[in-house]
């Protein structure tokens, strides 16, 4: 019995001693003289690696190349980059770990709608900016509920439209229908293809898990309904097996792919890079970065990834990466000499934030879309560019724009 | 201190587990609290292994459907938090006793690796199942926030205070079962696991031995993952995989089978032990390039597994009884076959 | 009915590689009365080597006995190195070290490859036969179904007919009596790793090039399906994982082209509990099994 009254009285002692109790907010967490450290959640491991490990790499590359041309107002950005594995109780703790461990700064581009969503609370609770979610569902935008977090993909529910949209405007009597991911994913790029052709039009609407083995069966479906403009809601193993699987069935619909899986790159290590050219001319699909391949944007990153990422495959991952860093590289600057969480918040807020895409960024106190319109791009002798066509969507409105891409400045380090 | 009664002791322990959490940050008592839920639900599973011999896969499931129960339940009642949270540890009660009674139905029928198959194929539906049934999805379901209490917000943070209703939560989860084990009950457990036909014959029926046992054991899961629904407001399916699952066999097994000491030994292993070497890994210097990210734990956690296991088989419990050799070996384990 | 023939052909194939991979798990089970919880890391890892090789010599069978090569000797080491030092009679340590070896597989061959999918190709044309106008069976479905067919003859023949088969079969159901007798348990026990793990291995590798490339997590779904196979169809029965494979093969392919691609996993659950219910150890349960 000895023991035990001594480990309540260490107890009490240690009660006394409390190091646990809520703290005063002095400075701001995170920000030093010469120092500003934020962090992300990615699946660095596990099955969603394959198609996402290279993002967090490409920002990390893209960080040290501004912190090695002077950094942000005289400060290095120190990116800490911890792995879910894609499971939202691991995005938990690594984000947990973030805030009251690391003390970062900000969360920037956390991946993943559930890993993502499983955080927003709390973070939200904790007051902690929550910059650029690597997802396009819509719960990034609820400024009222969650006026820390900002979104930055275009939303799937506006990828589905401005495809349906350019499906019609090439040919209305197409015979249009979906294959998408059984998730938030496939669902919005439902909901957006049904926004343009009317709801239960769409002619054959399929769906696949991600640990499903093949596509035979949903590709066998689509066929013998005989659709004519596939789109797609799916990432870029998906697309290249739903695109090969359907060729192997002599079977040559027009395929109309959302930005996540429509990556020329991605889909041609898939596919083989003879076979790619051949089945993927023609393929129509949406984004809203700069991936021209003889862009200056391009130019740039490629010159960054070859010196600060060890020359990794360079694919939309790549540019996806980078532009997040610099998007967070301009709102830091345009927080001021001395940021604040608030005084970052402010500066999204404030729309003066230009980004790097081919559409104005959205954002101001009462929009946190990031991306409300997206461009078409197809595929053409092998080279994937951006034709001269936009859509923005409001509200299940497609309206045509201008595209109106950001000029590369000052060497892509935002601020000086 | 044997003569103090089982509720005595769980007291006694709440109180001390309560009065270390003010030795730990915010986040590390995060990191207690799902160690508590782990808690629970490894020591119900180690009661049913251990004494009963059924191999469970799905215990994972289980604390999902507890989580879910919290979430509904919950979110339905209105209140002050005390009602939130006893109707919420209601609902997980609810959900989690009523899917152990299902799969215990069937698991009094089952020989060990076949009850393991239905378990695994559970594991593997969860995420269907999520898409098929009005829960939310692979988003799942919110549950509420609670507070800390107005008395005592200049005390202690919003962490400890879940980490204080996870310590009390285990506990009420873990104190039947305990005297479930010691009792009759468990004696018909260790009888039917020892010779069937011989406990037929002396008026004790298997099936509905290993059915209860199930039912036993389903409800600490279920209460486990209602404290994961406490200490992160939300419950869905991607956090109760495949991964999670065998997660909880290996801490039940690391930490010695058909001990409660040892599933919390188990359960603190598998939450500290991948971040601990998360950040020795990290803390090393690494110019491998970005490969070895996360990778290089996992490999670390996996080796440290395989080699603890075929080093003393017999799991942490054993090598503490070992230490402690005077003590009566009143809950020594028995070794197990699960397969026949 | 073109969509059912479509349907019913795409899931034979896949139903093919199930009974092999399910096969495998009975072999290891009536070796070693364990589930091997690492056939998918181990057979991966040997399917990596297939793919080295083939890179390297351009030749599609070059690979293929390297691929088997490697899996024989992955189920050899992990026997001997591993599973023989927990000793008889404990099937939970046996898992757990098996759950262990996966992260430590899968984990290396992500750090040693790197986490993308990595395209395989087959040797045959995936481009379906057309009969009657409804795309059938590819050459490599066939090609998938031959050498499925083949091996799993092949085993049949070896466990049954043979007398290494019969001094196999002695060493899992009565060691003790198998070892008076002069049969040499433990050889026969890493035997029948060596055999098992070989053949997921080619179960692995006629599965990749149909799925989204190679990958350390290529087989896991393989493994847990092939898992419920084997259940289903009784595990100590290799006629038993042949049936349920093709069953579950087909379910799969029925279902998510009629249903959806979410409901396959649930008729797969639902199927085991029916069988599991009516007949508690599987289809083809052997007798020895029953009590009092």
């Amino acid at each position: 019995m000895h023991k035990r009254h001594l480990t309540v009285a260490a107890a009490a002692v240690l009660a006394l001693t409390a190091c646990s109790t809520p703290s005063s907010e002095e400075s701001t967490p995170g920000v030093t003289d010469d120092t500003v450290v934020i962090g992300t959640h990615q699946p660095l491991t596990g099955p969603a690696a394959a198609g996402y490990s290279a993002i967090s790499a490409a920002t990390s590359a893209y960080f040290e190349y501004v912190n090695a041309n002077g950094g942000i107002n005289g400060r290095q950005i120190e990116y800490i980059v911890k792995d879910d594995g894609y499971d939202p109780a691991n995005t938990q703790n690594a984000v947990r770990e973030l805030v009251t461990e690391d003390k970062v700064f900000a969360v920037v581009n956390g991946l993943g709608t559930p890993t993502h969503s499983s955080v927003l609370d709390y973070l939200d609770q904790q007051g902690v900016p929550d910059l650029f979610v690597s997802s396009g569902s819509l719960t990034w935008n609820q400024p009222g509920v969650y006026p820390n977090t900002f979104a930055y993909n275009a939303d799937y529910v506006t990828e589905g439209a401005a495809l349906a949209k350019y499906a019609i405007e090439q040919d209305p009597d197409a015979v249009i229908c979906v294959l998408g991911q059984d998730d938030d994913y496939g669902d919005g790029v439902i909901e957006g293809v049904e926004d343009v052709v009317g709801s239960n039009t769409i002619a054959e609407v399929q769906s696949y898990a991600t640990s499903g083995e093949d596509l035979n069966a949903q590709i066998g479906a689509l066929m013998s309904a005989g659709c004519e403009v596939n789109v797609l809601g799916t990432i870029n193993g998906f697309t290249a097996m739903a695109i090969g699987t359907a060729a192997q069935l002599d079977w040559f619909p027009k395929w109309y792919v959302s930005s996540s899986g429509a990556d020329y790159p991605t889909l041609a290590g898939f596919l083989g890079e003879e076979l790619a050219p051949v089945l993927l001319e023609g393929m129509v699909s949406v984004n809203y970065l700069p991936f021209s391949p003889d862009g200056e944007w391009v130019a740039l990153f490629e010159e960054i990834n070859a010196e600060y990422n060890d020359g990794a495959p360079f694919t939309g991952n790549t540019v996806f990466g980078m532009s997040v860093g610099y998007l967070f590289a301009e709102a830091l600057a345009a927080a001021g000499e001395d940021p604040t969480r608030e005084s970052l918040v402010a500066a999204i807020e404030s729309g003066e934030l230009l980004g790097n895409g081919i559409l104005p960024l959205s954002y101001s106190d009462s929009d946190h879309a990031g991306y409300r319109g997206v461009g078409i791009a197809t595929v053409s002798d092998g080279v994937q560019d951006y034709v001269d066509v936009a859509y923005v969507v409001s509200a299940g409105q497609v309206d045509a724009v201008e595209p109106d891409p950001v000029p590369l400045e000052n060497d892509g380090i935002p601020g000086n | 201190m044997r003569r103090l009664s089982i509720p005595l002791r769980a007291l006694l322990i709440t109180v001390l587990a309560i009065g270390g959490t003010f030795g730990l940050d915010p986040f590390r008592n995060y990191q207690l609290a799902t160690a508590a839920a782990c808690f629970a639900a490894v020591a119900g599973l180690t009661v049913l292994v251990g004494l009963t011999g059924q191999l469970s896969l799905g215990h994972a499931v289980l604390m999902a459907s507890g989580g879910y129960g919290f979430a509904f339940a919950a979110s339905a009642a209105t209140g002050p938090a005390i009602l939130v949270l006893a109707a919420g540890l209601l609902g997980a009660v609810a959900v989690s006793g009523l899917l152990g009674l299902l799969l215990g139905l069937a698991a009094a029928r089952l020989r060990g690796p076949y009850l393991a198959g239905l378990t695994l194929a559970l594991v593997i539906a969860l995420p269907s199942a999520a898409n098929t049934l009005p829960i939310g999805g692979d988003q799942g379901l919110r549950a509420p926030f609670l507070p800390v209490p107005e008395a005592l917000t200049a005390l202690i943070a919003v962490e400890q205070w879940h980490a204080w209703l996870a310590i009390i939560v285990a506990a009420l989860a873990v104190t039947p079962l305990v005297m479930l084990r010691s009792g009759r009950a468990g004696l018909r457990m260790r009888a039917v696991l020892d010779d069937e036909t011989a406990s037929r014959l002396s008026g004790v029926d298997p099936g509905s031995v290993k059915t209860g046992a199930f039912v036993a054991s389903a409800v600490p899961a279920g209460l486990g993952g209602a404290i994961l629904a406490i200490a992160t407001q939300q419950v869905a399916p991607g956090g109760y995989g495949l991964a999670f699952s065998l997660l909880l066999v290996v801490a039940a097994v690391v930490g010695g089978l058909g001990s409660i000491g040892g599933a919390a030994i188990g359960s603190v292993l598998v939450v500290f032990f991948p971040w601990v070497v998360d950040e020795l890994v990290a803390a090393a210097p690494t110019d491998l390039g970005q490969r070895l990210d996360g990778n290089l734990a996992v490999l670390v956690f996996g080796a440290v597994i395989v080699a603890v296991t075929v080093l003393w088989p017999g799991g942490a419990a054993r090598l503490l009884d070992r230490f402690l050799a005077a003590r009566p070996r009143r809950f020594a384990t028995p070794a197990t076959n699960t397969e026949r | 009915m073109d969509r059912f023939v479509f349907l019913f052909s795409a899931g034979l194939a896949r139903g093919a590689v199930l009974a092999l991979f399910a096969l495998s798990l009975v072999i290891v089970w009536r070796a070693a009365r364990v589930v091997n919880f690492a056939q998918a890391a181990l057979a991966v890892a040997a399917v990596y080597a297939a793919f080295a090789v083939t890179a390297a010599t351009g030749s599609y069978s070059a690979g293929l006995a390297a691929g088997l090569a490697s899996g024989a000797l992955l189920g050899a080491l992990a026997e001997r190195g591993l599973m023989r030092r927990l000793g008889a009679n404990a099937p939970l340590p046996g898992i757990i070290v098996a759950i262990g070896l996966v992260m430590v597989v899968q984990a290396g061959l992500a750090i040693g490859f790197g986490p993308e999918h990595r395209p395989m190709h087959p040797p045959f044309s995936q481009r379906p036969f057309v009969i009657g106008g409804v795309p059938v069976l590819s050459p490599y479905d066939l090609f998938t179904l031959i050498a499925a067919g083949v091996v799993m003859g092949g085993l049949a023949l070896l466990f049954n007919r043979s007398s290494l088969g019969l001094q196999m079969r002695a060493a899992a159901f009565a060691p003790e009596t198998a070892r008076l007798l002069g049969v040499r348990v433990s050889r026969m026990v890493t035997l029948g790793w060596t055999l098992a793990v070989a053949a997921a291995s080619l179960a692995a590798l006629l599965l990749v090039p149909n799925e989204l490339g190679l990958n350390p997590h290529a087989a896991d779904l393989l493994f847990v399906n092939a898992f419920a196979v084997a259940v289903i169809g009784g595990l100590d029965s290799p006629a038993g994982a042949l049936i349920a494979g093709i069953g579950v093969g087909l379910l799969g392919s029925l279902v998510t082209g009629y249903v959806s691609a979410s409901a396959s996993p649930l008729a797969v659950l639902a199927l085991l509990t029916l069988v599991l219910l009516v007949r508690p150890g599987g289809l083809f349960a052997a007798k020895e099994a029953r009590t009092a």
